[in-house]
């Protein structure tokens, strides 16, 4: 089953009210399946968030379109099975991290008990159970990181969507990020991330896509697009460089 | 009702935030400090102590409606917090009611107490002077009740701004709003004199599309004692809630149209 469709997915910003600008996203075609793990590599600025925004509603496209699940991200009833953590994320920064988790489990229309029992649940599941009381502005960037991992699962998502989950992360960090990914795997959930830290991708994707000023050049399993020997940041670098 | 955690969560995030409690403590210290101004005036004590004291709540719930409403959609824009709340299964406008809802709910507070602040002080004036103490001018309510629908006006202008521009230009924005609407109604008694068409066409038209936030002003009536018709206080209050339906009405539309 495709838990995320893309279809001639194009998104060009308006430099006017009468022009658009370049294309941040062209024709981009994109399936991902029930139960993988999809890496969506991509320099900066080659239009992963703007993908990510679009799948989850927070953008419209200029043409083209982008499902979960079969409807559009702008149906409130498709977004409760996803969960979603923005990059470098900010929350609100005078919550303790029990009344954050509670704020948006209380988003799913979910009883007293069930949201305490699950954010203390998911506090322990990230390791801040310690800080459960503390209000989110003391918390540290992993920290924060950590906190966002909670929410992006208070609801028992089948789809996790991280955009740049690694970013400003130190090496332990990296690692526990990946362990928790290769986790929910495990118990069946999708992800999908984007990353331009290739090692990362590596070593916890089913496939990846490479996307480059908005044209998705290569997808498919890692060993698909490396040729041999080659590791997959030569051949990242030799796709985006040559243009597919 | 998700509106409902978005509401209880703005006014949360709101009551912490250290701007608020500064604003709030000048204003008690305002109020209680009029009465040193009253002893400055022979007799009409309490009419000065109640119109230094309305006007403090007047003044700090529109810096407070100002400051809070204007980062109310603009500040999770450019803070991003944003993306996660509407990554959830809440709609847009549930959203923005939500956080309109909550506001009210910190102005609400906010108003109360320094409401309290004033009828304390008032009480302590009574008290100094050797006279009952509960003869207090019970009609501050009726005022207060009038500057609170007028900071809900406002709150909705502060809104409706900051779904489309940065909270320095909403503020700006809305304080234009505030500044006019309450000279908007002699602005279109000038007109009438003036001898260019056009100015008194755009004067007239300032006057019915702005907010005419006069109406509110029920201070000198009050403590003056003259009485007013409860049939103002409908019209008023009616107008008040057509005017913030149709701004949120318009923050609405345009938020849901944005893109993050």
């Amino acid at each position: 089953m495709e838990v995320i469709k893309t279809v001639g997915l194009t998104k060009a910003y308006s430099v006017d009210l009468f022009q658009t600008g370049p294309k941040a996203l062209d024709h981009l075609d994109l399936e991902i399946q029930e139960g993988e793990v999809f890496g969506f590599l991509g320099p900066n600025g080659a239009g992963k968030t703007t993908t990510i925004k679009i799948l989850i509603g927070l953008m419209q496209p200029t043409s083209g379109t982008a499902q979960l699940f079969g409807k559009s991200g702008d149906h409130a009833e498709v977004r409760s099975k996803i969960g979603f953590l923005a990059e470098s994320p900010y929350f609100y920064e005078y919550l303790t991290a029990l009344e954050f988790l509670a704020f948006y489990r209380q988003l799913f229309g979910l009883s007293k008990n069930d949201i305490k029992g699950r954010s203390s649940a998911l506090l322990k599941q990230v390791g801040l159970e310690s800080s459960a009381h503390l209000q989110l502005r003391k918390f540290s960037k992993g920290m924060l990181q950590r906190i966002g991992i909670a929410q992006a699962l208070i609801n028992d998502p089948e789809l996790v969507i991280l955009d740049e989950p690694m970013s400003g992360l130190d090496p332990i960090g990296r690692k526990e990020m990946r362990e928790l990914i290769l986790m929910l795997k495990a118990q069946g959930k999708t992800i999908f991330f984007s990353s331009h830290i290739i090692h990362d991708v590596e070593m916890v994707c089913d496939r990846v896509g490479i996307l480059a000023h908005g044209k998705l050049l290569a997808v498919g399993r890692i060993n698909e697009i490396t040729s041999e020997k080659e590791t997959l940041e030569a051949s990242f670098i030799r796709i985006v460089q040559g243009g597919g | 009702m998700k509106w409902r955690a978005v509401a209880i969560n703005t006014f949360r995030e709101a009551i912490r935030d250290k701007i608020l409690y500064n604003l709030l403590i000048f204003a008690l210290l305002l109020i209680g400090g009029s009465i040193l101004l009253a002893t400055l005036t022979l007799g009409e004590q309490s009419k000065i102590i109640m119109d230094f004291g309305l006007a403090s709540i007047n003044l700090f719930g529109i810096l407070i409606a100002i400051f809070l409403g204007v980062s109310l959609v603009s500040k999770e824009i450019e803070k991003r917090t944003l993306y996660t709340v509407l990554s959830k299964p809440i709609g847009r406008t549930e959203f923005l009611l939500g956080k309109y809802a909550g506001l009210l709910l910190t102005l609400l507070v906010n108003t109360s107490i320094m409401l309290t602040g004033l009828y304390i002080t008032l009480m302590f004036n009574q008290f100094r002077w050797g006279l009952p103490v509960l003869s207090v001018e019970h009609h501050l309510i009726t005022a207060v009740a009038m500057i609170y629908l007028e900071l809900a006006l406002i709150t909705a202008v502060a809104l409706l701004f900051s779904t489309f521009t940065t909270t320095t230009l909403s503020a700006i924005f809305t304080l234009s709003i505030y500044v006019i609407g309450h000279i908007s109604g002699d602005l279109a008694a000038m007109g009438d004199k003036l001898a260019v068409k056009s100015t008194v066409i755009l004067v007239k038209a300032i006057y019915y599309i702005l907010p005419n936030l006069s109406n509110f002003d029920i201070k000198g009536q009050v403590v003056h004692k003259v009485p007013i018709e409860p049939i103002y206080f409908l019209l008023t209050s009616s107008y008040a809630v057509l005017y913030i339906t149709l701004l949120i009405g318009t923050a609405a539309f345009i938020f849901k149209r944005r893109d993050f």
